[in-house]
């Protein structure tokens, strides 16, 4: 196997658009997990859902950005209540709620696994869409167009929520619960309602992302498995709670499972997040940009 | 009195946050040491450095001769320093006599002696603090002083040479916070060192013989009680200016 | 000694079944039934003692098989040499992971031990000697006498591996070691204070549930005459090991026993009569309301009714 410029040009160039896609759906656990330290195992599950849900949409003839941007509301109201729950029946009671609430959420995207493949079957769903389908040409490169359009997409996403995080009131509230709780709370704020309301937007920020997973390419059941690694490994990588860093995060993985791609094949691509998880948690926990 | 805990020039950084500033102190054996300082000066940093809780970015931690800012927590307890907890963790799932059985074995008998030894001792521990009647009680179901105690008796059980207690008196009424400097007056008269990190600042002032007061990672006075009340900067540290 | 005698008859009736019925039937579904009894036990010793989940089960359990396989391939290693060489690779496993990955919280083991599943996996894919994605497919020596059945010996062999795996979580569990590991369970930070060598405890804990599950694995090539990857590395081994003591009960060391026979009976039951999907999706319901409503699981539910009453 010959070494080309080109052909790393092209994986880089690859890694760069799915980099920013990965870096999108690992946002909502950067805020859920690296803010709220909610052990959100079930987050890929969700996205999948929200994939899912895209699908059905786009069925009754909705383009599945609009799908996603359409579900983003009531995606919202569900995190809210799932915070809710979680609240009460873990972090309230305080003491075993860590090995029980990673139970939970275990448990909950088991159920929401199982639902997908009994009410979909296990097979690959897509959606269709005028950019799907269609390519770009650069010289002898071909870039898939679905791919340049989630680039955007999570571009757009990402940049609308981090500055939703430092402009807004309650943004600055979400960070500011999450560095000291106590200080908030004597300052007359209601840290269990900032709280739901950020896993609330975690989850609709989720419902997009999990749109684009599908514009990319077809979804099934178990896909949460291997976007558990992706997921985790961007949001420790960039270190907990860093909005900026997630991007950088994403960008990293991205890249190097472009190249890995392109040069080992696709039977490699899962293990390298989970490599670059480990990898990071034994050289620096904190990740780049860590708090 | 030679010093039994020397802290040399310790600093503690958080990301960006200074915690603590090359703070140095001496603590001689048999003292009764006060620290104090607005909230978020870096106390309960520098009690966690000692104790072996955080490790310090820079500078040195040398108990009873000993450089021990490289050991972890468990072994700095096992020579000799103990501390208790600003917001009580008794292990929950265990009654009040099995929490001190717990550094009992783990701190002097190491797994080694029989069970029925340790709870004899413990039982001794708990009658000093004045929970012997609760023994069986599942530490979950205290009250705030009784949590208070247990954390203390805790730390007894490890048999410190050094007992570092931090705040332990928050939130009592008078006559808890006398109870509670009784007990820590009789461990002292008993030959333990003591350090005591407290707001009360009457407690602070009756109980200690030297005080240091931190403001935001740095050492700004140390003396006697009566001089640190009447210093200026400790004035200003605590209303602001 | 209650518990010795308990377990002397449990293993007793289990050489009973073995000599009088003739269903061969009984031993498949108790062997997987005991199976899973040693690996909710051997689950528990980490993630109900110490409060450490981890969902890497798959990971230790296929170590187990594997080595069992590939020693009876290359040295046609008795069945007994091959449960040690399974306990010692798959202790070592855990020996290592936990040293690298048990420095840190919770969650971060939890997510770090999907890894080893997926590194585990992608190992044995790859090496054409174990059979590669394709599979080994192995020829059972002769049963040792006086079993006249594979599969019965198998099934009293798997008895007393419950019966040792018991006790020794037992063991754990009423010693100081017990104490220490529930220490860190409520409370890591005041464990290290009170002179509790955390890392060592728990890096112990790790190490011998995965030797525990690495036993377990290890009849699992000769029981199926078969191994290859993907149905070894199954997450219904990661999902069985750890809804068990959930739902039993995670403080005592029946709890992972109760809840392996009521899981693995119910698993049976509903995969052969519905479907697989199905099993799992009433594992995850229930394992959701007991974390919630139950977190003793079924031993605590026992124990809040009067039994005795004057």
């Amino acid at each position: 196997m010959e070494f080309s410029f080109e052909l790393l040009f092209e994986a880089v160039v690859f890694g760069i658009l799915l980099g920013c896609f990965y870096a999108a759906v690992s946002i909502g656990l950067s805020v859920s997990f690296g803010l709220l330290d909610v052990p959100h195992v079930a987050h890929p599950a969700i996205l999948v859902f929200g994939s899912y849900c895209t699908f059905v949409l786009a069925g009754l003839g909705l383009d599945p950005i609009v799908a996603g941007v359409v579900l983003m509301p009531p995606f919202f109201l569900l995190g809210m209540a799932v915070y809710r729950f979680y609240y009460e029946a873990f972090e309230r009671r305080g003491s075993d709620a860590g090995v029980r609430g990673i139970a939970f959420f275990f448990g909950v995207a088991l159920i929401i696994e199982v639902g997908l493949i009994l009410g979909f079957g296990v097979d690959q769903r897509t959606v269709e869409a005028a950019y799907i389908g269609k390519a770009f040409s650069f010289g002898d490169m071909r870039i898939p167009m679905r791919f340049v359009v989630a680039f955007g997409v999570a571009l757009v996403l990402m940049t609308a929520l981090t500055l939703y995080m430092s402009k807004t009131f309650i943004g600055r509230a979400i960070k500011a619960v999450a560095q000291d709780e106590q200080a908030l709370r004597l300052m007359g704020a209601n840290p269990m309602r900032i709280k739901q309301w950020a896993f609330g937007i975690a989850t609709g920020v989720s419902a997009l992302a999990g749109a684009m997973l599908i514009i990319i390419g077809p979804v099934e059941p178990a896909m949460d498995r291997v976007y558990i690694g992706r997921t985790f490994a961007v949001v420790v990588l960039a270190g907990l709670g860093s909005m900026t860093g997630t991007l950088a995060a994403g960008l990293i993985l991205g890249i190097s499972e472009s190249i890995v791609l392109m040069h080992f094949g696709a039977s490699w691509a899962p293990a390298v997040a989970f490599g670059l998880l480990l990898v990071v948690l034994g050289i620096r926990p904190q990740g780049l940009f860590g708090r | 009195m030679e010093a039994l805990l020397k802290v040399r020039e310790v600093s503690k950084h958080f990301g960006g946050f200074t915690a603590l500033a090359q703070v140095s102190v001496e603590i001689r054996a048999g003292e009764r040491f006060g620290l104090i300082g607005p909230n978020g000066s870096g106390k309960t940093t520098l009690i966690n450095c000692i104790s072996g809780a955080l490790q310090n970015d820079s500078g040195s931690i040398v108990f009873d001769g000993e450089e021990v800012s490289a050991l972890p927590a468990y072994q700095r307890t096992r020579r000799g320093i103990a501390r208790s907890f600003q917001i009580p963790r008794p292990f929950t799932s265990m009654s009040v006599l099995e929490n001190l059985v717990v550094p009992l074995e783990y701190v002097r008998h190491r797994g080694t002696l029989h069970i029925a030894d340790t709870r004899a001792e413990a039982l001794e521990i708990l009658r000093t603090v004045g929970l012997h009647d609760k023994a069986q009680t599942q530490s979950n179901r205290l009250t705030q002083v009784e949590l208070r105690k247990l954390e203390l008796a805790r730390a007894m059980a490890a048999r410190p040479r050094l007992l570092i207690s931090d705040e332990s008196m928050a939130g009592l009424s008078g006559n808890e916070v006398d109870e509670v400097l009784a007990i820590l007056r009789t461990l002292n008269d008993s030959g333990i060192t003591i350090i005591m990190i407290e707001h009360i600042m009457q407690a602070v002032m009756r109980f200690s013989q030297r005080v240091v007061c931190l403001d935001a990672g740095r050492i700004i006075c140390e003396g006697t009680p009566e001089q640190i009340v009447r210093n200026p900067e400790v004035q200003r540290a605590y209303l602001g200016a | 000694m209650k518990f010795w005698i308990s377990a002397a008859g449990v293993f007793l009736l289990a050489v009973l079944a073995a000599a009088t019925l003739k269903n061969e039937y009984y031993f498949f579904a108790g062997y997987t039934v005991l199976m899973f009894v040693v690996l909710a036990t051997a689950w528990n010793i980490l993630g109900g003692y110490a409060g450490y989940v981890n969902f890497g089960t798959p990971a230790f359990f296929g170590l187990g098989a594997y080595t069992a396989a590939v020693l009876f391939k290359a040295f046609a290693l008795p069945l007994a040499l091959q449960i040690v060489a399974a306990a010692v690779l798959s202790g070592a496993l855990g020996f290592a992971a936990g040293l690298l990955t048990l420095r840190l919280r919770g969650i971060f083991f939890a997510i770090a031990t999907i890894a080893l599943v997926v590194i585990m996996e992608t190992l044995f894919i790859n090496w054409r000697y174990a059979g590669g994605a394709t599979g080994l497919q192995l020829l059972r020596p002769p049963p040792i006498w006086p079993f006249q059945s594979y599969t019965t010996m198998l099934f009293v062999l798997m008895a007393g591996l419950a019966v040792m795996a018991v006790a020794i979580a037992r063991y754990i569990e009423t010693s100081w070691l017990g104490r220490g590991l529930r220490a860190i369970r409520d409370s890591e930070e005041a464990a290290e204070a009170s002179g509790v060598p955390t890392l060592k405890l728990k890096v112990f804990a790790c190490t011998v549930s995965g030797a525990l599950m690495g036993v377990a694995g290890a009849p699992m090539p000769m029981y199926l005459s078969f191994i290859e990857p993907a149905s070894t590395f199954n997450l219904n081994y990661a999902i069985g090991a750890l809804a068990s003591p959930m739902i039993g009960g995670t403080a005592h060391y029946l709890g992972p026993v109760i809840g392996a026979i009521l899981l693995s009976s119910l698993q049976q039951l509903v995969t052969v009569t519905i479907s697989n999907e199905v099993n799992v999706l009433v594992v995850g319901v229930m394992l959701v309301v007991f974390v919630v409503a139950a977190p003793d699981g079924i031993l605590g539910l026992l124990r809040r009714i009067p039994w005795k009453r004057s």
